[in-house]
């Protein structure tokens, strides 16, 4: 029997305290990316806030400095520019001050040709996006989110107790707002295909919680002589190899699509190793001692065994 | 432990079923089948979203308070043709707002004669006058107006649909998004500019009388740079005579190839609009030039030939959305029913604007709203990368679970390749559109089915510590494992439910794939790996797990 870890028995829960400050500093990073968002200064892609982002593939060589030079001299200074090193990619992003009318994307375009002619390009994506849509995008998808927490709060308390369905609420909103902090951080554009990895990661996260919470459940039928602390201590030890394992594979998944799986996948999976690594430390070191913040909780668990 | 065999056949029956509807959405080999097989076989399969295999997406609208303006444009000149018609002297007719048609008269006795009129007229109502004597305000109904917006946007989707029929595109998709979007899809198209210059041309084709006498009195330049036309129009303005305008023509010089404008001085009314066409067909003109020739259908001819006949020796001018092809002189009364457009074009821009007189012109201009263009090498690049790089993590995996778990993983390394079996199955059967997002959801279900599978064995391990027989051991794990599994599953499931319920586009993508493959993870996990651990412990009496 091959094993990472044999039987342990680590005071996750006298650690709590550690755990709590450092998870605070995270979510206030988090909480502080969500104002900046709300308030339009965070990096949002154009996606939620409308605009044009084209991509083209050169030939030859091209440098970053020339093209931003050439574009500003052409009006369309307020681009963003991002290249992809080896194979002569350049990405261009107007945000929607400009709008759709003008055809920001064909006069892009029309500046390359023009300033580059002996430098070939084909247009990898373009796209555009008026601001109305940008506006219904993000609306729709706090929507999702609120109404999927609030079912899972209520699925969680039905099936244990209604402190666990808020500490594991609780968890995966750290999770999220944890990697969201450190994108808004990185300076990272928050497109839709992150909202997408950050949604991903709250489904693992809630994995790994639901997971532990229910050893926790088990033991407490179980041993009702101990206090709720060395239970919850109990379980967490008990359930950590698995929650290693799981999480050592799925990093093991993410690797690779973050290093390997081109452009459009890599903030993708850059921001689900982010958040398994956050998804499992929290499931350990925040969920469970939440749980110890309701100690006189009467605990229908208990009587019922 | 129950009897293996209903599980089997269950198992089997799920496997085949899935290998089944797959198979259309891997052509070269569904292609290669006899033709009777196809015949009894689903036939199609998973659709490549545009992110993976190059397209357009392009969410539109209508510009509908323009539709209406059109719209009371066209009454005012039949409300002056009308007039005219009566021998009723009128001073002019305008519109004075949106929706508002204003006429004023000289000789106040006219205006019963003029009021009577509305009855023809039964879209409009007559507002209050402010009291004048010499002048009638007209107001289109509020239901009118409706009306208009909403005819507005059923014909454009017909004219869309139309249109990109005649462009030829694999399969496209035009919808109806909410009141007033239109939503088309064109997956791997490889003109995208040509294409979407095709569906956004309003494509209005009008005939206007030029005004040659005035044209000389407002001593227009000849020829002007493309840059001038705004210049030109403003010194012109104080001087227009009323109901005239100054129209362009597009031209290039043959010895510079640079573009130039001509100006003409054109009559505002309108002779003959294009709806009155029954065919536009490319031909070849005497020097290998490209033109499109029209064909009327019954009422255009007759009015052609009555507006020819009346206007022999004068010139009159061919416009598309606002832009003059061609201005011919009539020279003498055509009665064939047929008219030509020569222009500067080149073959493919005179077989483009053949596919619009065709389809028809849209009822008024689209605004582009949403446009991603993919081209299709950044699909087949995101597809091949991501591919590739997917299938390294997953040898990784499997690696992993092989050396960690020996026997046991295998068997669970069988549960992954019959969940991503199914999953695919289960996306063919219903058709889905399957997007990078979509993927992503792939990916969470894989790395939830590798959990179910540790945790049954990390319970099996526990049983086995604790001294139990290896059967015992195996049942008391998946037992204890199964309800974590299901509610882990559970909450899972809700924010895919919500995520699909709430969520637009790529997001919905996500919900789809997650939400089946959490079932079929359930199903292998539980039923998948148990009925090969039965197995193995029917045949002969495992003294020792390799877990």
């Amino acid at each position: 029997m091959l094993e990472i870890l044999g039987k342990t028995n680590i005071d996750f829960m006298g650690k709590r305290r550690w755990a709590f400050l450092f998870s605070g500093i995270m979510v206030m990073l988090g909480l502080a990316a969500v104002v900046q968002i709300s308030r339009g200064a965070a990096n949002l892609g154009i996606d939620f806030v409308g605009g044009t982002a084209v991509q083209l593939k050169f030939e030859q060589v091209i440098r970053i400095d020339e093209a931003r030079k050439i574009l500003e001299a052409n009006g369309l200074g307020n681009a963003e520019l991002q290249e992809f090193g080896q194979e002569n990619k350049l990405l261009i992003r107007l945000k929607a001050s400009t709008t759709i009318e003008e055809k920001v994307a064909e006069r892009v375009v029309a500046v390359f040709t023009k300033e580059f002619p002996s430098n070939h390009f084909v247009v990898d994506s373009s796209t555009e996006i008026g601001p109305t849509i940008g506006k219904k995008l993000q609306e729709d998808a706090l929507i999702a989110i609120l109404i999927s927490f609030v079912g899972i709060i209520l699925y969680v308390a039905g099936r244990f107790e209604f402190r666990f369905g808020i500490a594991a609420a609780l968890a995966t909103f750290h999770d999220v707002l944890a990697v969201l902090g450190a994108f808004y951080l990185l300076e990272k554009e928050i497109t839709l295909l992150v909202v997408t990895a950050l949604l991903t990661l709250a489904g693992y996260s809630m994995t790994d919680t639901v997971v532990v919470f229910d050893r926790i459940r088990e033991n407490l039928r179980m041993r009702r002589r101990d206090s709720e602390e060395t239970i919850i201590n109990n379980a967490v030890n008990q359930v950590l190899s698995r929650t290693i394992v799981t999480s050592l594979t799925v990093v093991l998944v993410l690797i690779p699509l973050t290093l390997a799986g081109g452009e459009v996948l890599h903030d993708f999976s850059l921001a689900l190793l982010w958040g398994v690594i956050f998804g499992t430390y929290s499931s350990i070191f925040v969920a469970s001692p939440l749980l110890l913040l309701w100690p006189k909780a009467s605990g229908r668990l208990l009587k019922r065994s | 432990m129950k009897k293996v065999g209903g599980r089997l056949i269950v198992l089997t029956l799920v496997v085949v079923l899935s290998v089944i509807f797959f198979i259309p959405s891997y052509q070269p080999f569904y292609q290669a089948l006899p033709a009777w097989l196809k015949a009894v076989m689903p036939n199609k399969g998973i659709t490549l979203g545009l992110d993976l295999q190059g397209g357009i997406h392009l969410v539109m609208e209508v510009d509908e308070d323009r539709a209406v303006e059109i719209a009371v444009d066209r009454s005012v000149v039949s409300l002056q043709d009308l007039l005219v018609d009566k021998k009723i002297p009128v001073e002019s007719v305008t519109r004075t707002g949106p929706t508002q048609v204003t006429m004023q008269f000289q000789n106040a006795e006219l205006k019963a004669q003029i009021q009577k009129m509305i009855e023809d007229y039964p879209a409009f109502l007559e507002t209050e006058s402010a009291g004048s004597a010499n002048m009638l305000v007209w107001e289109l109904r509020e239901l009118e107006i409706k009306r208009i917006k909403d005819s507005a946007i059923n014909q454009a989707l017909e004219t869309i649909r139309n249109r990109i029929d005649q462009f030829g595109v694999a399969e496209p998709m035009v919808q109806r998004q909410g009141l007033k979007q239109i939503v088309v899809q064109l997956p791997g198209v490889k003109e995208p500019k040509r294409a979407k210059d095709l569906i956004k041309e309003t494509a209005l084709l009008e005939f206007k009388l030029l005004d040659e006498d005035n044209q000389v009195k407002l001593d227009l330049p000849a020829r002007i740079p493309k840059e001038k036309e705004a210049e030109v129009l403003r010194q012109a303005e104080a001087k227009l005579p009323v109901g005239d305008q100054i129209l362009f023509e597009r031209a290039v010089d043959k010895d510079t190839g640079r573009e130039y404008r001509i100006p003409y001085l054109v009559k505002k009314r309108v002779m003959l609009t294009g709806d009155v066409l029954s065919d536009a067909r490319v031909s070849i003109g005497q020097f290998n030039d490209p033109y499109v020739s029209i064909t009327f259908d019954a009422k255009g001819g007759r009015e052609f030939d009555r507006i020819t006949g009346d206007n022999v020796r004068k010139r009159m001018a061919v416009v598309l959305d606002n832009t003059i092809y061609s201005a011919p002189m009539i020279q003498e009364r055509i009665t064939g029913g047929r008219a030509q457009i020569t222009g500067t074009f080149s073959m493919q821009e005179a077989s483009d604007l053949a596919i619009v007189l065709r389809a028809g012109a849209l009822p008024a201009p689209l605004k582009i709203i949403q446009d991603l263009t993919v081209g299709p090498s950044l699909g087949k690049d995101s597809i091949d990368k991501g591919v590739q790089a997917t299938l390294f993590a997953g040898a990784l995996v499997v690696l992993f679970m092989m050396v960690y778990y020996r026997t046991s993983g295998v068997i669970a390394d069988f549960a992954l390749a019959l969940n991503l079996l199914c999953l695919m199955g289960a996306l063919s059967a219903l058709n889905a559109t399957l997007t990078l997002p979509g993927i992503a959801g792939i990916v969470l279900t894989i790395g939830m089915g590798v959990d179910s599978n540790v945790l049954i064995f990390e319970r099996i391990r526990e049983e086995l510590r604790g001294g139990k027989a290896v059967r015992l051991a195996v049942d008391g794990g998946y037992a204890k494992a199964l309800l974590t599994i299901v509610d882990s599953h559970v909450t899972t499931l809700i924010t895919g439910v919500a995520l699909f319920l709430f969520g637009t586009g790529p997001i919905k993508g996500f919900a789809v794939t997650l939400c089946l493959g959490i079932g079929i993870n359930l199903f292998t996990a539980l039923v998948g790996t148990k009925v090969i651990f039965d197995l193995m412990n029917q045949r002969h009496k495992v003294e020792q797990l390799s877990i």
